[in-house]
């Protein structure tokens, strides 16, 4: 594993984008920053900026607005960057397949590193997701 | 001297959850113009709807919205239901208390959420902390109640999917007791607090004759002195079964829409203590299969002010036509009002103060740099709101 | 006297057709010209509230219908107009007497592309800048 990828695993810093989703997988990650849930204490932080950013947290249908601008986010961020899809939305576009406004699914424009499932995810699915991803990283089964 | 900034704000900060992208025109401090940019959440449900069926546009257009999952649900049936003649007459009467029920939670969570982020944005991360963490058990309400945390799949049209266990309703009142203390807490913490005072007051104003010209809906326009309220002027579910108050504040600043809010929680709490004491037994489903040919329109009091969905049916299974209309969707318009003439600082929490919600309203960069523009992103703008606050605090502390 | 006849009082000649379909609930048409006056006379006369407009394609050709909410009663006013030329469709915007009506109109223009004279902003609200010149979502051809 080189040096950076480790680095990933320690504290994970990241950036929330949501591209054409209803609000409930955004308010559920930020649910997770929360007393309840509290995943700071594990480092893990929302940043106000994509060049701080170790992870992208991606939610929503992909609408045709927002797709060109979260490719321009991507780019953005320092490299190596993971995405996480956050939602069903984000997963397969769910009920929005069939709309005139959005583009495929998230796999399809970005590479996914970790899907997480979910109407939207409860908060212990997206912390479970990103134990899994910092799992991945360290290459632990 | 004109040396005109424009301050890009999105559409991805952190200032809301969703994109929007704002184009503040600032000389100096001051901020002469905004321009509102939306449609990065625009998923053309109106369009989808038109291809699924009664029963499955509930689910649809419960994902309109996150916070607003019943109310959009609530005012779509209501609006299949006036086409066969009104609510009162077509769902059993239990089914309307745990319509109720489930409305005023939804913005009990909602308002929470709200005080929370305008705490966050003035620097008081101990609001936001709070107020998420007595969020928390209402969620847990309405899992108990619909199964899940958001999302709720509870309305149908002529009933509720879901009934109320009789073993569960002193567990629900237990929680609300819980609430009421912390609703104190903030009630104290927010409305005597000197410093939220001094940055809540006379900031982004918007008079009453405002507020009609720019048909501004809900808490928004009931803190500008305009006595609007559907849950009482077109009354649907128990709201005319039971005992509550309109809230209603005359300064139109984002002090008297905090205190609005607050208040409204106490109303909530009472109206679902009420439900769950008055509730009749019975069935909940009036099992109905043909939807006629009409036209109707539902109206729903959610947290942020009139939703409004209009359905036309030719009497096949399928709506005609589905508009909705969304009450973020007339709020945020008025932001071109209320933060013109302040003071870019505070221009971050007047933009938040109508509670705008994108997702409802769609159903706001990258900006070429010449000479004369600056670049600040939304978190450079929360911090300035920020520092503000701590100026305000040591300036008193003196 | 109440508000029902006070509208009809007011805008006597100009209504087409009157149909009260249940309690509140309250459909009026007039002509496509008159819309101007009319809501002139609800919204400024009467002060009713002005909750949306909603335009939908019909056989005969594009309706739009303008809700009008009177909270003193609670009653709804909805106003409908029939536009029969398809090709071209045009009506007077009501922007200009209050700003509220702007959105709702530039939704109305890029969903079915009805024009709106007079308005001072006619851009697109909602639908990406790359989207089709000339296409309209909610049109049915």
């Amino acid at each position: 594993m080189n040096f950076k990828l480790k680095a990933l695993t320690k504290s994970i810093w990241v950036f929330h984008v949501s591209a054409g989703s209803c609000n409930n997988c955004d308010i559920e990650i930020l649910d997770c920053l929360t007393p309840r849930f509290d995943v700071e204490r594990f480092g893990i932080q929302l940043v106000g900026s994509v060049r701080h950013a170790d992870a992208l947290l991606i939610t929503g249908a992909m609408n045709k607005k927002s797709v060109p601008l979260m490719k321009k986010i991507y780019e953005q961020a320092p490299k190596p960057c993971v995405v996480v899809a956050v939602g069903q939305c984000a997963l397969s576009q769910h009920m929005f397949k069939d709309s005139y406004n959005v583009e495929g699914p998230l796999d399809s424009i970005l590479p996914v590193d970790v899907y997480i499932p979910g109407c939207p995810p409860r908060p212990e699915a997206i912390i479970d997701g990103i134990v899994k991803l910092v799992k991945k990283v360290r290459g632990e089964k | 001297m004109s040396h005109k900034v424009i301050v890009p704000i999105g559409p991805y900060h952190p200032l809301q959850e969703e994109p929007e992208f704002f184009q503040l025109y600032v000389e100096g401090e001051k901020v002469v113009d905004i321009d509102i940019i939306i449609g990065y959440n625009h998923r053309g449900i109106e369009k989808l709807s038109e291809s699924k069926h009664f029963d499955q546009v509930a689910f649809l257009v419960e994902r309109i919205c996150g916070i607003c999952s019943s109310s959009h649900p609530y005012a779509y049936v209501l609006a299949v239901e006036n086409i066969l003649g009104g609510e009162h007459l077509v769902v059993p009467e239990r089914a309307l208390y745990i319509r109720t029920i489930t409305n005023e939670l939804e913005r009990i969570h909602s308002h929470l959420l709200w005080l929370g982020l305008a705490g966050h944005f003035i620097g008081y991360n101990t609001v936001w902390m709070w107020a998420w963490k007595y969020r928390e058990p209402i969620l847990d309400m309405f899992e108990m109640i619909t199964g899940n945390r958001n999302n709720y799949a509870m309305f149908k049209v002529g009933g509720v999917r879901r009934d109320i266990r009789d073993e569960d309703i002193n567990i629900l009142k237990k929680i609300l007791d819980e609430l009421v203390p912390a609703v104190d807490m903030f009630k104290g913490a927010v409305m005597d607090d000197p410093v939220i005072q001094a940055r809540l007051k006379d900031v982004g104003v918007l008079t009453k004759q405002q507020v009609i010209d720019w048909c501004v809906v809900g808490p928004t326009a009931r803190a500008s002195g305009l006595n609007i309220d559907v849950r009482r002027d077109d009354p649907y579910g128990a709201y005319d079964r039971v005992n509550w108050n309109v809230i209603v504040e005359k300064d139109g600043d984002i002090f008297a829409k905090t205190v609005v809010r607050i208040l409204e929680l106490y109303e909530c709490v009472g109206i679902i203590r009420q439900c769950l004491d008055k509730m009749p037994k019975g069935s909940i489903d009036a099992d109905i299969k043909d939807i006629s040919p009409g036209e109707g329109i539902g109206r729903v009091e959610a947290p942020r002010g009139e939703c409004f969905h209009y359905i036309k049916s030719d009497g096949t299974n399928r709506p005609v036509r589905h508009k909705i209309r969304a009450p973020s969707f007339m709020n945020v318009a008025s932001d071109k009002v209320s933060a013109v003439g302040g003071t870019i600082s505070d221009a971050t929490l007047t933009l938040a103060a109508v509670d705008p919600c994108y997702c409802c309203t769609e159903r706001v960069a990258v900006i070429n740099k010449s000479d004369n523009k600056q670049i600040l992103n939304g978190w450079d703008l929360i911090k300035l709101s920020q520092e503000k606050t701590n100026k305000i605090k040591e300036s008193l502390l003196k | 006297m109440e508000i029902k006849d006070r509208i009809k009082e007011g805008l006597s000649g100009k209504i087409i057709h009157w149909e009260e379909k249940t309690v509140r609930r309250i459909y009026f048409s007039v002509k496509p010209e008159d819309i101007y006056e009319v809501v002139r006379f609800l919204f400024k006369d009467l002060s009713l509230r002005f909750s949306t407009a909603s335009g939908v394609d019909t056989v005969q050709g594009l309706e739009i219908l303008y809700h009008f909410s009177f909270d003193q009663t609670g009653e709804m006013f909805s106003v409908r107009v029939l536009i029969k030329d398809k090709l071209n469709p045009e009506i007077q915007s009501i922007t200009p007497l209050f700003p509220g009506a702007e959105w709702i109109e530039r939704e109305i223009w890029e969903m079915l592309g009805i024009k709106f004279r007079g308005h001072p902003n006619l851009k697109r609200l909602l639908l990406a800048d790359e989207w089709p010149e000339g296409k309209y979502p909610l049109r049915r051809e």
